[in-house]
């Protein structure tokens, strides 16, 4: 049983662990490259006493890589689920060689079980080897930009990754039994993982843990600025300030008042009457305009605040595995469904 | 010796449709049984719950003693080549028979690789590339290198041209004689059943209609024909089981044990064609109803 299972997953696994060996000379070739730009920036900037400010060269290291790697480590759970788990049994129903399996001297639900726990077996490893070479490809990157707790970071990163595949490959299983046919299996697979992912991602990981709040004073935050000018009226519109809290996750964020209440138009030009006028009737120089700005802020911050809302950076792996915890438990529940389901309606 | 397959209320139902009902059977051992009836029948159903691959919903069946479909009972000794003989198209031939190896504890090699010698089939082919004969002849194969105490046969024929059908026919029978198997056949066609079956069970409407030996079946079964009798008075012993009339004249299918004496008739032998349709009529229109028939 377990040589046929390995008979039948051959080609998807040739595919599937080609594919990963392909990233894995990718990454081996260009990651001992961006650690040795990120050490050199990390010494310059020691010495010059300036780690805060400077930027990382490193972010300019192999772009279109970045952008890649962190997508290939995201659609792999839903590659996974379509390609290991939706035909694992679906093909066999609709080509009918179910009746041939399933008249051999092995038992339905023993075929069953070894098919589910090693081809399981199969896309546990793949997405944990997937995950551990981005890991370690994007840590001088996510070093940079202390952006690990972000949400399009976190779900490539750590355990995680490894929770979504095996749920999508239970789901994937899951909907091939139920609906008796590949592509709709595929398309139910493709679904639900999506929303799964999001649902959890919107809804119960911003709440694993209350968030903390913090109240930011608008000097520190530093990134407060203004978003863009009228060229008729030179009115300034503000841009709300990125709060940087490092390695952490920002859920919200808000100026308002120490009262409570949040900045509105009106409360902006009482505080700033220069905001929306014209000096001289033309609009303002950049340099009037800075002026106007660093004037505005320091009187605003008198009276309104940043008020974040975060989930901080010593929650990053707790939050990894319970999000891994979640997901098993989820593809656990999937294959329990998936055996009863053959149980009573297979015999 | 117990029977083969037993069955005793057995029913399946599809959401609100029953595709078998109350079927209460027993098939004796060592024989080719011919499973015969219209499509839709049932006969899928019914051969489906004797091998596992489907639970009953009423009723119960048990398959050489046992419960179909498990393990210490009949799944190991039951051999069964499915409706148009599913295989792995993408594996060859010799992964079929290794397929076989790795699924079955009683895998005899030497009966495989001869079975795929003498039909000349090549190894290395893929299932995608044999012929529908082929391809049923490798089914065949798998089914019968497990050395099963029962090979049952979902309408192993049906897809195949004449000629293929009768090379695949004769090689059930070839492997019958040479391990001694009892054989559960399906089809809805009687010639195909009449050349390799020694009993017979009509299944129509999702019951079963008769089931019995042919021989027997045959020499208990008669065509009567004779001038129009406007009123039925047969024996008891004599179970009408189709009548049709025109105006001068009546033809009867009766069941009877002992010789129609009546002069009134002319008995005739029935072939085992008619004697199914005749099964077959019945379960369509209901039994026959000769007072009704009179007052045209």
């Amino acid at each position: 049983m377990i040589r046929l299972t390995l008979r039948q997953f051959r080609t998807e696994a040739a595919v599937g662990f080609g594919m990963l060996t392909l990233l894995a000379i990718l990454v081996a070739v260009t990651g001992p490259h961006l650690a040795q730009v990120n050490e050199a920036f990390q010494r310059a900037c020691k010495a010059a006493r300036a780690c805060s400010t400077a930027p990382n060269p490193v972010l300019q290291v192999d772009t279109s890589l970045q952008a890649f790697l962190p997508f290939v480590a995201t659609i792999t759970p839903a590659l996974i689920g379509i390609f290991f788990g939706a035909p694992l049994i679906a093909r066999e129903l609709e080509t009918g060689t179910f009746r041939l399996a399933w008249t051999q001297g092995v038992t339905k639900v023993r075929w069953f079980a070894v098919k589910l726990g090693l081809v399981g077996l199969a896309a546990i490893a793949l997405s944990a080897l997937l995950t551990w070479m981005v890991d370690w490809w994007m840590g001088p990157l996510n070093a940079a930009n202390q952006n690990r707790f972000d949400p399009s970071n976190f779900s490539t990163h750590g355990v995680a990754p490894v929770g979504y595949a095996a749920f999508a490959f239970a789901l994937g299983v899951t909907a091939g039994l139920l609906l008796r046919r590949t592509v709709p299996a595929i398309g139910a697979t493709l679904l639900g993982f999506l929303a799964a992912r999001l649902g959890v991602e919107s809804w119960v990981r911003p709440n694993l843990a209350p968030p903390l709040h913090r109240s930011l004073s608008l000097l520190n935050t530093g990134h407060f600025g203004v978003l863009g000018v009228n060229a008729s009226t030179g009115a300034m519109s503000l841009s709300a300030p990125v709060v940087p809290i490092a390695n952490s996750w920002v859920l919200s964020h808000q100026v308002v008042s120490h009262s409570g209440q949040p900045l509105t138009a009106q409360s902006l030009l009482r505080t700033c009457p220069a905001y929306g006028q014209l000096p001289n009737g033309t609009p303002p120089s950049p340099a009037e305009m800075r002026s106007i700005h660093t004037t505005c802020i320091e009187r605003l911050a008198a009276h309104f605040h940043t008020a974040v809302i975060y989930q901080p950076p010593d929650r990053f792996w707790p939050f990894q595995w319970a999000e891994f915890a979640i997901f098993l438990a989820a593809a656990l529940a999937l294959g329990g469904i998936a055996y009863w389901w053959l149980r009573r309606h297979y015999g | 010796m117990t029977a083969v397959l037993e069955a005793n209320g057995l029913g399946k139902r599809y959401r609100h449709t029953w595709a078998l009902s109350d079927c209460t059977l027993a098939v004796p051992p060592g024989k080719v049984v011919g499973l015969v009836g219209p499509n839709g029948a049932g006969k899928t159903t019914l051969l489906h719950l004797a091998v596992g691959l489907l639970k009953p919903t009423a009723g119960w069946i048990s398959v050489l003693g046992g419960r179909p479909g498990s393990i210490s009972g009949p799944l190991a000794r039951v051999g069964f080549v499915a409706q148009d003989t599913p295989t792995y198209a993408g594996l060859s031939v010799a992964d079929h028979l290794r397929f076989g190896a790795w699924m079955n504890a009683r895998w005899d090699r030497t009966v495989a690789d001869q079975r795929i010698a003498r039909l000349g089939l090549e190894p290395s082919q893929k299932a995608a590339d044999l012929s529908g004969g082929q391809r049923a002849q490798l089914a065949l194969t798998l089914a019968v290198a497990k050395r099963p105490e029962l090979l049952v046969l979902d309408e192993p024929v049906a897809s195949l041209d004449p000629l293929a059908r009768r090379e695949f026919l004769q090689g059930l029978m070839e492997a019958v004689a040479e391990h001694g198997a009892s054989v559960i056949l399906s089809s809805h066609l009687v010639a195909d059943l009449e050349r390799v079956c020694d009993h017979l069970v009509v299944l129509a409407d999702s019951r079963v209609q008769v089931a019995g030996d042919i021989d027997e079946l045959l020499a208990t079964h008669h065509r009567l024909t004779g001038a129009r009798r406007d009123r039925c008075a047969l024996p008891s012993d004599q179970e009408v089981i189709s009548a049709s009339h025109t105006d001068r004249q009546s033809t009867l299918v009766v069941r009877t044990e002992s010789p129609v004496l009546d002069p009134w008739w002319s008995v005739e032998e029935l072939g085992l064609e008619d004697l199914v349709l005749a099964y077959m009529a019945r379960a369509a229109h209901g039994a026959p109803r000769l007072q009704r028939e009179r007052r045209r």
